[in-house]
């Protein structure tokens, strides 16, 4: 009975914030006009979210493409299928593991980084004076991180892709000794444009929830130090369960 | 009667009333704040002058009652007229509030960059200017971690007046001042206002260090103002209310505590 009502009441929670997330989203993109013709903001945080989360992408991707080419050899080893090595790889890279890994290490580098820089603003008042010199810190502040973190959750997805299939190239070929005529060939042969098609439709709607959540829990964070903490903890777990959820609900609709 | 009033008064409030949660912070507050002049607002921490200045601002709209500023109601503006608004008023924060991120430099030169559309040469001059009357003007390429608590005041002054606003809104500046720089940010306030002709509000509890500058004083407590005049005036009050605060004895009329249950029964309660 209590756990009934346990569920109940952070269900009802989880509804109300997603609310408020939801009109917060709005907030933002009345502000985005404004906030696209000042190119000069966004692509600063392009480079604060996507050019310094570059180095963690890259070597998880490797070594996720490692593991993947290892398994993906050992299984097909035993039905004598190690050609089609390439095309496995590839396929569960692109529809799947490239753009939820990349969401969640998106979510640990650059979304705790947004939400800890926003809410430390707020809890200086730094957002407070702002709003008094007549800036609205939605579109100066808000707006252009939001902007920046959408549209580095899909590049840094392509090259979290591409480092994965070398990672399994690497093991696949180089050490397992598949050849490597058959490796590539393949994957040219199952890749459909209609997967890429669905990789990229979710590397785009996780950024923007990446994004989305990391910039709301920063500006809504209690103006203190735990706030700020708290924040950020907050950010990680909401857009990892985001993104899991999000996952299900767009592959169970493409397919 | 009333017209002719509010032609010489910036800041008009009349029957405040504002609650966070169940506290209710102010009741029935009146208040008028001539244009020109130098007011300082005193009261014990926490009685909700921050609260006041936000109301000023527009950043907190009160539950009830009026707030005139510049002949305008401000709880009742639309976006637009209230950033308009703010365009008018500098305020410098209880701690700052300089901008992490950017330069002395670049900090107060922010609102004018946000604001106008001014050539980079004039606003370097511009800038300068600010922080050459703040005495800053060496500093303009430090950044903000690299200020002292004293330093910080003084740019954020500098950010608050760059504009030349018509109103500056001080929360606390004397707080943790060495008494150097404290006369410097005295003198600042007080040629300002003459130099530039502006409105200044300072809150305060230095009690001593306001008397020297301001042309007014209101003292709030409990929600209400509880004395108001020429800071000579307040300190020979008849009323034992506000001598208490003029000279600071620790309890009496105005309690030095929050709202608690009973001390003693707290104590020795069970749990
Ligand atoms: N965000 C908030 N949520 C709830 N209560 C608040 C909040 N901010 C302030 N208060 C309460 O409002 C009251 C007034 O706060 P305010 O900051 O205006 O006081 P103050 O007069 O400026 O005090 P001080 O001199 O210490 O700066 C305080 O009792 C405080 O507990
Ligand atoms: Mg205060």
């Amino acid at each position: 009975m209590t756990l009934f009502m346990q569920l109940q009441g952070s269900l009802l929670a989880s509804m109300r914030k997603l609310g408020a997330v939801v009109l917060f989203l709005g907030e933002i993109l009345a502000q985005c006009p404004a906030a696209f013709t000042r190119p000069r903001l966004i692509s600063a945080q392009v480079h604060n979210a996507g050019v310094l989360s570059l180095v963690i992408i890259m070597t998880s991707a490797f070594f996720v493409g490692m593991v993947i080419g290892l398994q993906g050899y050992d299984s097909l080893a035993r039905l004598r299928q190690e050609d089609i090595l390439g095309a496995g790889v590839a396929l569960t890279l692109i529809k799947e593991l490239g753009p939820v890994v990349t969401a969640l290490l998106f979510a640990g580098r650059a979304g705790t980084a947004l939400a800890s820089e926003i809410g430390l603003m707020r809890a200086t008042d730094q957002l407070a004076a702002m709003e008094v010199m007549a800036i609205d810190p939605i579109r100066r502040i808000v707006a252009p991180r939001f902007v920046g973190g959408a549209i580095s959750v899909p590049l840094l997805t392509a090259v979290f892709n591409a480092i994965g299939i070398l990672g399994a190239w690497f093991i696949g070929v180089y050490i397992m000794g598949v050849d490597g005529g058959a490796f590539w060939s393949q994957m040219q042969e199952y890749v459909d444009p209609s997967d890429i098609g669905e990789g990229v439709s979710k590397s785009i709607v996780f950024g923007i929830a990446a994004s989305l959540i990391a910039v709301y829990e920063g500006y809504n964070c209690a103006p203190t130090a735990e706030g700020v903490g708290m924040a950020t903890t907050r950010t990680v777990v909401t857009t990892s369960i985001a993104v899991l959820i999000l996952d299900y609900m767009i592959t169970a609709f493409l397919i | 009667m009333k017209a002719a009033l509010a032609a010489d008064n910036l800041i008009e409030i009349s029957g405040l009333r504002f609650s966070r949660g169940s506290r209710l912070i102010f009741d029935g507050l009146e208040l008028a704040i001539p244009r020109g002049s130098i007011t300082a607002i005193m009261g014990p921490s926490g009685t909700g002058k921050t609260t006041l200045l936000r109301m000023f601002t527009g950043q907190l709209k009160p539950d009830a009652g009026s707030v005139l500023v510049a002949g305008q109601e401000v709880p009742r503006l639309s976006r637009s007229d209230l950033y308009a608004l703010r365009r008018r008023m500098g305020m410098l924060f209880q701690n700052s509030a300089l901008l992490t991120d950017f330069s002395v430099f670049e900090n107060v030169a922010f609102p004018v960059r946000e604001n106008t559309d001014l050539p980079e040469r004039l606003l370097r001059n511009l800038v300068l200017t600010k922080l050459q009357s703040v005495g800053l003007r060496g500093a303009a390429n430090l950044m903000p971690s690299e200020l002292s608590g004293g330093m910080s005041r003084r740019v954020a002054m500098a950010r608050a007046m760059v504009l030349d606003p018509e109103l500056l809104l001080y929360d606390e500046p004397f707080s943790g001042l060495d008494p150097i720089s404290l006369g410097v940010v005295l003198r600042l306030i007080r040629l300002n206002n003459d130099a530039l002709g502006l409105t200044s509000i300072v809150v305060s509890h230095d009690v001593a260090e306001i008397s020297h500058i301001a042309d007014h004083c209101f003292v709030i407590s409990e929600g209400k103002v509880i004395a108001s005049g020429r800071p000579d005036e307040l300190a020979d009050s008849e009323s034992e209310l506000v001598r208490q605060f003029m000279t600071g004895a620790v309890d009496g009329p105005v309690p030095f505590h929050y709202p608690a249950p009973d001390y003693r029964q707290q104590l020795l309660g069970s749990s």
